[in-house]
């Protein structure tokens, strides 16, 4: 069967998840991060009774409702994709996937649907407290959505709590907790969501930077750069702390990945961290011709064995360790998984041909064989690899990886500078007077998406080729249709999501223009 | 939830609706617009469940599955 896939289905398919994914992106993280500044500006009017915050609070309330709006449902495309191109993935994993995103629809439906309907029609018609409580909930209901969407997500990059019946040809979960509270689940989970709070800071501050160069709402303006600024320093430190953990449990769970977004080809002790590099385009690694090296690179020594290990010293693998293997350092070869892999695989073939040929008593015994602790262990672990025909595929876009990540961490780190900059001239009362950071700040609002939208290049194109790491290629994953039909809807998507971002641009940007009421009216 | 708390549901949903501002009305012509394409559309035109439509029992589905998996692409 396999074998008569079109690579182009294979391409066409992961770019059309790509691209609703990272349009989908395009609307979520500002939902998550504003719906909290909006708790913490309607917490200010709660405590001090100034409505100066109440006209705040709404303002952004609007902007929040519109972008939500034209998000929602977004994701549900996903889900479609799932089912009709990657129907041998959406089989394969079985209850784990479904569980967590079943979850996270009803959460999603009774929490957000329900307190935002309070947020917006509930002004002067239920208490103060009951309106703040439902923003609060609104805020915590939306990271909760995405906490099931990112559980689902990270089972993909480090499969746990599960074991695979060859008997139904599913990934059955043995245990949800494991699944749920995976580390990297955890860091997953609290690194994207800061993103979202950090990406959210920078918007308000960009939007209020707007008001300030327009000598508009100056008051409304300064407010809302206090309140996004503070929380914005919060969001963003942590953010590279969680980033911190996240990177370790790469390094751990998926080293191929961590080479490629460093850029490490060949491993060593007290490895150093490329803080910056530019990639040749024409010259190539001695030891892999695949690979491309640096033209230029500053490298910090020790700083990537400390980063992945917490050991100045330890050693970390490069692609060539991965590919070809290390004694030394305990790294097998990829010749020696795609064995394993094969072998796995050989014996999955033989319980099918035994249960074809109605012979239960050999299918018995090759399920219990399948079963067992050590062959899970030792072969089923690589089961994935038996498709790969060439071990270089298992070396993911290495520039893509690098560059991404890399504008990643910059951006990220540039936000923090920007946060105590926007923060400092706001109390010091400067702020009107520093036009050049007010218009530094607009532009920012596009670096935010950027640097969320590498986030998510560096995790998915990082972990390439693996659906679901090591036991599931894109290849296998693929759903053997058309690959016409995916090219159509992947223009479809292309059309309809570019209009909706073209109304949510509109309709946001004639909102600001109009600026806050301070009697907004009903929503 | 009451029987009488009925009416003031229904009306807190009445009220906010019909004094919903212009950005709201517009954003939810837009919503109803895409959720018509989605599931209207695109779910049954485009994206029917591979495996729903093709096979009757979940241990053909399976079956079918199992095959693609251990055919390796050569």
């Amino acid at each position: 069967m396999l074998e008569t896939i079109d690579l182009s289905l294979v391409n066409w398919s992961r770019a059309q998840f790509a691209l609703t994914a990272m349009y989908h992106w395009v609307f979520v993280p500002l939902t998550l991060g504003l719906a909290v500044i909006i708790a913490i500006m309607e917490t200010l009017y709660v405590k001090t009774g100034d409505v100066e915050w109440k006209k705040i609070t709404k303002f952004w309330m609007t902007l929040f409702g519109i972008n939500f709006a034209i998000g929602v449902a977004t994701g549900i495309i996903l889900e479609f994709e799932f089912g009709t191109n990657w129907s041998n993935y959406s089989w394969f994993v079985g209850d784990i996937f479904g569980a967590p995103l079943a979850i996270e629809g009803i959460f999603a439906f009774f929490m957000e649907s329900t307190f935002i309907a309070v947020m917006f029609f509930g002004w002067n018609k239920v208490s103060k407290k009951v309106h703040l409580t439902a923003t609060w909930l609104t805020a915590f209901g939306a990271s909760l959505s995405a906490l099931w969407i990112l559980v689902a997500n990270a089972w993909m990059q480090n499969p746990v709590g599960m074991h695979f019946n060859p008997e139904t040809v599913r990934n059955e979960m043995i245990n949800f907790w494991e699944v749920l509270f995976s580390p990297t689940a955890i860091y997953k989970f609290l690194h994207t969501i800061t993103s979202g709070f950090v990406l959210a800071g920078v918007f308000v501050i960009g939007i209020s930077s707007w008001f300030l160069l327009k000598k508009r709402e100056v008051v409304f303006a300064r407010k809302s750069i206090v309140v996004a600024a503070v929380f914005g320093i919060v969001s963003s430190i942590y953010l590279a702390f969680t980033g911190d953990s996240s990177a370790r449990d790469i390094a751990q769970n998926q080293p191929m990945k961590f080479a490629a977004f460093e850029g490490l080809y060949n491993g060593s002790e007290g490895a150093g961290l490329i803080a910056m590099g530019f990639m040749s385009t024409t010259e190539t690694d001695p030891s892999n011709e695949n690979l491309l090296d640096f033209n230029m690179k500053i490298e910090i020594p020790n700083i990537l064995s400390y980063m992945a290990y917490m050991d100045w010293n330890a050693f970390v693998p490069g692609i060539n360790d991965l590919i070809d293997g290390n004694e030394k350092y305990g790294y097998m070869s990829a010749d020696e998984k795609i064995e394993r892999g094969k072998v796995a695989m050989a014996k999955l073939k033989a319980f099918k041909e035994a249960k074809d040929q109605d012979n239960e008593q050999l299918a018995e015994r090759l399920k219990t064989e399948f079963m067992d602790p050590d062959f899970q262990q030792n072969y089923f672990s690589y089961f994935g690899y038996g498709y790969l025909t060439d071990k270089n595929m298992l070396i993911p876009n290495v520039p893509l990886s690098f560059y991404s990540f890399h504008v990643m961490v910059g951006l990220g780190f540039y936000f923090i500078v920007f946060f105590c900059f926007a923060l400092f001239y706001a109390l010091k009362g400067r702020l009107e007077q520093k036009r050049k950071f007010l218009r530094l700040a607009i532009w920012s609002i596009p670096m935010a998406y950027l640097a969320s939208q590498a986030g998510w290049i560096v995790a998915e194109v990082g972990r390439q080729p693996w659906v679901i790491q090591d036991l599931m290629p894109t290849v296998a994953a693929v759903t053997k249709i058309s690959s016409s039909a995916v090219q159509t809807t992947f223009w479809l998507f292309a059309i309809i999501f570019t209009l909706l971002l073209i109304a949510e641009l509109k309709i946001m940007f004639r909102q600001i223009k109009i600026g806050p009421k301070m009697d907004g009216g009903q929503h | 939830m009451s029987k009488n708390e009925w009416p003031g549901l229904w009306r807190f949903y009445y009220d906010g609706f019909k004094n919903m501002s212009r950005w709201g009305r517009q954003v939810w012509l837009i919503i109803l617009i895409k959720i018509f394409i989605l599931f209207f559309v695109l779910k049954l035109f485009f994206f029917p469940n591979f495996l729903n439509a093709n096979f009757e029992t979940d241990e053909e589905r399976g079956n079918h599955v199992l095959e693609n998996l251990v055919e390796p692409i050569k």
